[in-house]
């Protein structure tokens, strides 16, 4: 999913730079008020860890390969403001050290990986866990659900913008510009893995280590959940 | 955060690292991320856009291998360790200078 350099239009990738820009900046006024000073190790370990499992690809039918991202399990231990965060991290060392994902394509990337993601696959967590005691199987079969329709979601949109370029520009002489597959190509192709073997993988990571913090140190699991009882408190008081 | 959950997570995590090389047994490439080579097969030409964009940086790692290294199965397979090595040290400090920088004004408010 990281959509390198040239695959993208001028009018994509600079429109995504003008929507990441507020969003990174409100992510760290978010992240000012509710991140405490002893979770930025952890804040630090889940950009290193999604890191380490994008390095893992699985193959899929057609030659073509694919992996998990981490985003909904960052989200459901830091929530979805420190994940945006910790993904955004690991995209922009990806691309600058590594050549994964274009330099151009960083904030589109971002907004794939590190907005869409984790933002979905942590309030479908939110809706599955809803309630439940920390120690309910629905916060690991939620975790689950979230990881597998959050990265999803992601790789629709990551095939919607590379597949409406055909549209923005169209070939010149036969010759496509930037990517060159139409949306009837582009959006099942990548939606096609990521629903037979991505998504999989991603919610299998997502709910083990969910299923192993309730375990060993449910304390993980509601830090996110504080903040937000806190947060509705003020709001009530206030 | 349990003190053995953390000493796991950087166990966990060295695991992973070592165990990349696996990643690199999916053969073919993720859709969507070819290279002018693989455009130039299966188109017959390289879009121009693809083809600027290809020269606009250089990493280093390109490919999560060490700069010199060969493609074959036993360099690639220790320069994906040594990348995934390399990676998290420089994501693990960058996150964690940007967290700090970010809960610390917190601190003095």
């Amino acid at each position: 999913m990281h959509i390198p350099d040239g695959y993208l239009g001028p009018i994509t990738w600079i429109a995504l730079w003008l929507v990441m820009i507020p969003i990174w900046i409100f992510a760290a006024r978010k992240l000012k008020k509710d991140l405490k000073t002893k979770n930025v190790p952890l804040l630090a370990m889940g950009a290193a860890f999604s890191f380490v499992i994008m390095m893992f690809n699985f193959p899929v039918l057609g030659g073509t390969t694919g992996h998990a991202v981490g985003g909904t399990l960052i989200a459901i231990v830091l929530g979805p403001w420190a994940a945006l965060v910790a993904v955004s991290v690991a995209l922009v060392i990806q691309a600058l050290f590594f050549g994964d994902g274009g330099i151009t394509a960083i904030a589109t990337n971002c907004f794939n990986m590190g907005v869409v993601l984790p933002f979905v696959g942590y309030y479908i967590y939110r809706l599955v866990s809803a309630k439940a005691d920390v120690s309910s199987s629905r916060h690991w079969i939620g975790a689950g659900i979230g990881g597998y329709v959050g990265i999803n979601v992601a790789a629709v949109l990551a095939g919607f913008e590379l597949g409406v370029q055909t549209i923005l520009y169209p070939p010149v002489d036969g010759k496509f510009q930037y990517f060159m597959y139409p949306l009837s190509v582009s959006v099942p192709a990548m939606a096609f893995g990521h629903l037979l073997i991505f998504g999989f993988v991603e919610a299998i990571v997502t709910l083990l280590v969910v299923r192993y913090l309730q375990q060993t140190d449910p304390s993980l699991l509601r830090a996110s959940d504080k903040a937000i009882q806190i947060e509705k408190a003020k709001k009530v008081s206030a | 955060m349990s003190e053995k959950i953390n000493k796991k997570f950087w166990i966990v995590l060295l695991v992973l690292a070592i165990l990349t090389p696996l990643g690199l047994l999916a053969s073919g490439t993720a859709f969507g991320e070819w290279n002018s080579k693989q455009l130039q097969q299966t188109l017959g030409y390289v879009p121009d856009g693809v083809k600027k964009g290809e020269a606009l940086w250089q990493a280093i790692f390109s490919g999560y291998n060490m700069p010199g290294f060969g493609n074959d199965f036993m360099h690639s397979g220790i320069g994906y360790i040594l990348s995934a090595v390399i990676g998290i040290a420089l994501i693990y400090t960058a996150a964690l200078i940007l967290g700090k920088i970010i809960a610390k004004r917190e601190e003095e408010r």
